[in-house]
């Protein structure tokens, strides 16, 4: 052999890695965040394009568009949320389970955008916590990427082996009603 | 082929003085009834007997300030023959109700909705008279000319919310047309700021 092999090497190794459970939980986390798509409005078309084969969404594990809330990680919210919209929004996030992510992407769902209207949620942090925000009307194809990206760097800094409730209940300490700790305030704006 | 002014005609004539004489304006013929309660009646003539088989839009106006304050806008067309037909309808505030039409076209059922959700004029008879566009137990009727822009705050406690949107002194208005991009951004332009 004349070349050398960088990373994992099976006939080297023997089929062992070391490393922490926190790191590699984290980065399978990271590498399957599967999307809620909720698709309201313009945004969902270049939602729909990263998906697609010249942007391939599923370079980041995220290609597994599940329109059930049981299945997927995180909520892209792409489009404009109505207020009777927002109310069916609230109750699948809510339905998603632990852990979970939200991706506020466009003008609209971070802020409002051009709709300072009677109709229309004023950014749709005020229902429920996002972790990424993402410019743009509509944001191109690579600006959800890269979105997804902070969110993968933001995942892969959160312990998860600590915040399991298991764990928890194997130290004797009090149980906590979420046992996670993710989402909980708005951390990564991506411009 | 019978044009929408001769169809206008024909209707008047079953109906008499329940409807004024048909007025035409750039190509479009308008009746006006004045019975706000003869409009199943008269809609259901000008169904079968005049060949105006869709409804196109049902509309709802605000004549704020004005009685009667409500118009009711019916826009009919004939698919057979090709002719358009508009007929209007007050009804005062104090009644803000009209016999709903959805017997006659039954596409009517939604359009009438929109009008109650956005307006708050009540169509008797209606078979499922709930909002459409704004949540269910919204208090108010956004689309009355004494209703602002931004809206108004409104709470139902474990359904929803709303807020007020900040306008900022807006409402914010492109100008087309202008020569570049600095020309064309968004501005201020209220009815005070116009030149």
């Amino acid at each position: 052999m004349t070349t050398t092999e960088f990373g994992y090497n099976s006939k080297i190794e023997g089929d062992v890695v070391f490393t922490q459970l926190d790191a590699a939980l984290a980065w399978f986390r990271e590498n399957s965040l599967w999307p809620m798509p909720m698709g309201l409005a313009c945004c969902a078309i270049e939602l729909m394009a990263s998906g697609a084969s010249r942007f391939d969404i599923a370079r980041f594990g995220s290609e597994v568009m599940r329109f059930s809330p049981r299945q997927s990680d995180v909520m892209i919210v792409a489009g404009t949320v109505t207020y009777k919209m927002a109310g069916a929004l609230k109750r699948i996030y809510d339905q998603m389970a632990e852990p979970k992510w939200v991706i506020a992407m466009g003008a609209c769902a971070s802020t409002g955008g051009m709709y300072r209207s009677y109709a229309v949620l004023q950014g749709v942090d005020s229902i429920v916590p996002v972790d990424v925000y993402i410019a743009g009307c509509p944001p191109r194809p690579e600006a959800l990427l890269d979105g997804l990206m902070k969110l993968q760097k933001k995942v892969s800094r959160q312990p998860v082996v600590k915040d399991l409730m298991i764990t928890s209940a194997l130290r004797g300490a009090p149980k906590t009603p979420t046992g996670v700790v993710v989402g909980q305030a708005p951390a990564v704006t991506h411009a | 082929m019978p044009t929408a002014l001769e169809l206008a005609h024909r209707l008047r004539e079953s109906f008499g003085d329940a409807l004024s004489a048909p007025f035409e304006f750039r190509g479009e013929v308008t009746l006006v009834v004045l019975d706000p309660s003869r409009i199943v009646q008269v809609c259901q003539e000008a169904k079968s007997g005049c060949g105006f088989d869709l409804l196109v839009d049902l509309t709802g106006v605000d004549n704020y300030g004005e009685d009667p304050r409500w118009t009711v806008v019916y826009e009919l067309f004939g698919i057979a023959h090709g002719c358009h037909l508009r007929l209007k309808t007050s009804v005062s505030e104090e009644i803000s109700e009209i016999p709903t039409v959805c017997k006659v076209w039954r596409g009517a059922e939604w359009h009438e909705r929109e009008a109650y959700d956005m307006l708050g004029i009540r169509f008797q008879g209606h078979p499922d008279l709930r909002r459409i566009l704004m949540w269910e137990g919204y208090p108010y009727f956004p689309l009355r000319k004494d209703f602002p822009l931004a809206g108004k705050p409104s709470e139902v406690p474990d359904v929803a919310f709303t807020k007020p949107a900040p306008l900022e002194g807006g409402p914010f208005v492109t100008v087309a047309g202008g020569a570049d991009s600095i020309v064309r951004e968004p501005r201020v332009r209220t009815p005070e700021s116009q030149d």
